[in-house]
């Protein structure tokens, strides 16, 4: 199977170490990923500003660079919920379709497509606080959500019960959202931080010692709260926990 | 003033393509102990459920209850009270009533309600404006859910019809539960065969 | 009108910190009930497929069953008024009033009446108008729009009543001992139901075509007061509300109130079909903005609310900015979708509001697509030009930026440059509103691109 790694424009910026652990992880498995390097972004704070016309160009980049590949993994849920609901300015093509439909999100691709529940390879020895983003929730419908009954289930955290050591908490109100929402954190500032605030006090009220999410934008919002608030909790990806991270 | 006519011509010209009605099953009735089930239901909502062994016996239920000296209108032969009610009553003359006292004409397990229209209230204003209701209650006039109720033909008649669950309730301030916001202050089921 | 700035209100609400946790916190809790509530009722999904069902398929036929509802009431001798417009609907209430010499009204709770500014309207002609509701009285009294359909006053703390009451209507302003406070409501309002020449008007939560019935459902019986003391009942009625027969209310009945409170029904379920006799009953049919939404291919679901307020409960945006910052008749997820239609511009920053998390949309009884039509609204409002934050010529360049590798590496290659040199994407430095109460990220030695090229790729390791 041809894939192709995706890496969203802020971890390439700001978090490389999340987009090496998921190349490293997909590696670990035996696949062969491709990086296309002329990859820019997948257009979503366009698409969230309104600026759906204005999206073309990036989306055209995006087809262009991802056309051709049975898989395209990136380790972000809103990026990859955006591609496969919302790059509509540009031409539908068969080509487009294709590369819409074949956009995975890194804990979707491992749980479903690689059937992967070991990671022998890694030890996380810590209490967790799982975070998962309303895009994986909601969007990409990774784990069951509390608004909605039914058989209770979460991917990232079967996938996380393969690393050993790892004990996870329950904070009450474990999938509200964080308060990140894109350009929502600058232009709703103080409720975007009051919702942050309000996610680390109830991820260590629970006895977090990290807190692991599958969406850096997320926790790069948990973190800024965190260290603003002198709060002592420590934030990594699922990614770099799955790739064998200690720390 | 717009017409009638320039009225529904807007909107037919702006309702989208036609959807189909969809089909409404009944779902299964979670049946069990109907009479059970409405008492749970009825305390949760805040009523309370007595019983009576004749219809004579509730007068003395509501002194016990509620005081030797209240006034009592009751739109129910079944009980007399200590102020005439009749459909020329003046609704705003219950207004003094202590305790209004109104056969209902069935109950429904699901919510913990109970049902009146205009025949059993004789004055509508009867169920609101004093400041106790006592529901008579045949335990043999049950229903399973609301889903039964609404196909009842009850309806059809009922010039005005309510489904009315335990007291007048609100949690306007601060969430707190208080009963007795505009309505009663309290509603008492006394379980009484229909004659 | 000027733009409301959503954000600047939610900010001095969360100031408020005794106010902004409790908010939350009640709210949250209303939300747990329903969760209970929605989780007991096997057939739940479905209920909410066929609640969303019969809403669209009434609106896309909602002229004959318009006409079929008119026809129903008449026969049964309520005398049916239509309102094209707020003004309409309002003169026609004073109409009837004065005609019949009345100069009271005592009401019930309706978003529409709020929404149409009635009360702006009659009083100064010359009626008083008593809200009965607990909570729309408290915001009859402070002068403000309710804060959320099922609660109006949330917003408040029993001290802010207690002040409130004490300065309306003599109660003890250090008394804030919410039984008292409730109790005195009682006793001040129960004067106005028994008045002469007063006339009582309820809202309408659904309305039956088959029958010509209109259902209000309240849990402190004052519509029911309302309607059956005075000799004449008004009821409002905004044109979404029809459904088409009484069995489906077997249907929004079972659905509205566990989704509101979390409590199976409302302590009255009331069905107002004929006059008393004796009396006179009339129905005001409202369009007010209704019918061009419905022709509005994206927007015209929004016309499904049953006003249930589960959305507002389940947003945890709204639950921290309190209904008021949303700065119309309705707030919340819902607020969001409607209130652009009545005023672009004054109401553009509400859809950016948001964080699109859906849950809204989950809890919705009749599965209106909120999270859907909040992004579908941004671009609306990107079309028009109205986006709060960012002007049109930014958002061009971004594009223009992101559709080019070379100038996109170029720009992201150095990492303390980054942002600053990113064309701005409001108009304001993000660095600035973002490092308020948060810390930046790191600026790590090279980007996951250069670190591929120095290490997988071949290259020099810069960009």
């Amino acid at each position: 199977m041809k894939v192709a790694l995706f890496i969203p424009c802020f971890i390439d910026a700001f978090y490389p170490e999340v987009g090496i652990a998921t190349l490293e992880l997909l590696e670990r498995f035996g696949i062969q990923v491709d990086y296309p390097q002329e990859q820019t972004c997948c257009g979503q704070p366009m698409g969230n500003s309104g600026a759906h016309a204005e999206a073309a160009g990036a989306e055209r980049v995006f087809a262009r660079n991802f056309a051709g590949y049975d898989y395209i993994v990136g380790p972000s849920a809103s990026c990859i919920h955006h591609v496969r609901e919302h790059l509509t300015a540009i031409d539908q093509t068969d080509e487009v379709k294709k590369v819409r439909a074949s956009a995975y999100e890194l804990v979707e691709f491992l749980h479903d497509v690689v059937g992967a529940r070991e990671f022998p390879w890694a030890e996380f020895p810590y209490r967790v606080g799982l975070h998962n983003s309303c895009s994986a929730l909601r969007h990409l419908k990774e784990a069951s959500i509390s608004e909605v009954a039914g058989q209770p289930f979460s991917k990232p955290r079967a996938l996380l019960e393969g690393v050993k050591g790892i004990e996870f908490v329950k904070p009450s109100r474990p999938d509200e959202c964080c308060g990140f929402g894109g350009t929502f954190s600058v232009t709703e500032e103080p409720v975007s931080v009051r919702m942050g605030q309000d996610k680390v006090r109830d991820h260590l009220n629970a006895g977090a010692q990290y807190i692991v999410s599958g969406d850096m934008s997320c926790l790069m919002h948990q973190q800024g709260c965190a260290e603003r608030m002198k709060a002592d909790a420590r934030f990594i990806h699922i990614a770099q926990v799955l790739n064998g991270a200690r720390a | 003033m717009a017409t009638r006519e320039a009225f529904i011509a807007k909107v037919r010209q702006a309702q989208p393509a036609a959807r189909p009605r969809p089909d409404v099953p009944s779902f299964t009735t979670v049946g069990g102990d109907l009479r059970a089930r409405f008492t749970s239901a009825l305390q949760t909502m805040g009523g309370t459920c007595v019983e009576a062994g004749a219809a004579s016996e509730v007068a003395s239920l509501i002194r016990e209850r509620f005081g030797a000296t209240v006034s009592i209108a009751s739109a129910t032969a079944e009980v007399s009270g200590t102020r005439l009610l009749t459909a020329d009553t003046e609704p705003s003359s219950l207004q003094d009533i202590d305790v209004g006292v109104v056969r209902a004409r069935f109950g429904v397990a699901e919510t913990g309600s109970v049902w009146f229209s205009e025949r059993e209230y004789v004055v509508n204003a009867l169920g609101y404006i004093v400041q106790h209701l006592v529901v008579l209650l045949d335990p043999a006039q049950l229903v399973d859910g609301l889903q039964d109720v609404y196909r009842r033909d009850d309806f059809r008649d009922a010039r005005y019809a309510a489904l009315v669950t335990g007291p007048s309730a609100t949690a306007d301030i601060e969430g707190v539960l208080i009963r007795g916001a505009q309505g009663v202050r309290s509603l008492t089921v006394v379980w009484l065969a229909a004659e | 009108m000027s733009r409301i700035d959503h954000a600047k209100a939610a900010g001095e609400f969360i100031k408020k910190t005794e106010h902004v946790a409790f908010h939350d916190k009640r709210l949250w809790d209303l939300r747990e009930k329903r969760d209970a509530q929605a989780h007991g009722i096997a057939e739940w999904e479905t209920l909410r497929e066929l609640a969303s069902g019969i809403k669209e398929h009434t609106l896309s036929h909602l002229s004959e069953y318009l006409e079929q509802f008119a026809a129903s009431a008449e026969a049964n001798g309520v005398v049916v008024h239509w309102a094209a417009t707020a003004e309409e609907h309002n003169a026609l209430v004073h109409k009837i009033m004065s005609e019949r010499g009345m100069t009271t009204l005592v009401k019930s709770k309706s978003m529409l009446t709020d929404e149409c500014k009635m009360r702006e309207y009659l009083e100064p002609r010359g009626i008083t108008v008593m809200e009965t509701d607990l909570g729309e009285r408290i915001q009859q009294l402070d002068h403000q729009d309710p804060s959320h359909m099922v609660v109006p006053a949330v917003h408040k703390l029993r001290a802010d009543v207690a002040e409130l009451f004490g300065r309306t209507i003599g109660t003890d302003p250090h008394n804030s001992d919410i039984h008292y406070l409730a109790e005195s409501q009682r006793m001040n309002t129960r004067p106005y139901f028994v008045r002469e020449k007063t006339a009582g008007m309820t809202g309408c939560n659904f309305a039956v075509a088959e029958t010509g019935t209109v259902v209000v459902c309240t849990n402190e019986g004052n519509a029911d007061l309302s309607a059956n003391v005075p000799p004449l009942h008004i009821a409002s009625i905004g044109i979404e509300k029809l459904i088409p027969k009484v069995s489906d209310l077997g249907v929004f009945i079972r659905m509205l109130s566990r989704s509101a409170l979390g409590s199976p029904i409302t302590q009255y379920t009331s069905h107002f079909r004929a006059p008393r006799p004796g009396t006179e009953m009339h129905f005001i049919l409202v369009d007010h903005g209704r019918s061009e939404r419905l022709a509005m291919d994206d927007f015209w679901y929004s016309l499904k609310c049953i006003r249930c307020g589960a959305c507002m409960n389940t947003c945890p945006v709204y639950r921290r900015s309190g209904g008021l910052s949303y700065g119309g008749t309705y707030s919340g997820p819902i607020g969001a979708i409607i209130n652009p239609t009545f005023d672009l511009k004054r109401y553009s920053a509400l859809p950016f509001a948001s964080t699109l998390n859906g849950s809204c949309t989950n809890v919705c009884p009749v599965k209106i697509n909120i999270h859907e039509q909040i992004y579908k609204w941004r671009t609306v409002i990107a079309e028009r030009h109205e986006v709060p934050f960012v002007k049109q010529e930014v958002l061009k360049m971004a594009g223009r930026l992101l559709a080019s590798p070379t100038l996109y590496r170029a720009t992201v290659a150095s990492m303390s440059g980054a942002l600053r040199r990113l064309p701005n994407f409001v108009l304001y430095n993000p660095l600035n509103i973002w490092g308020r109460q948060r810390e930046l990220p790191e600026a790590p030695k090279q980007t996951f691109h250069a670190w591929y090229k120095q290490n997988r790729g071949g290259g020099d390791g810069n960009a």
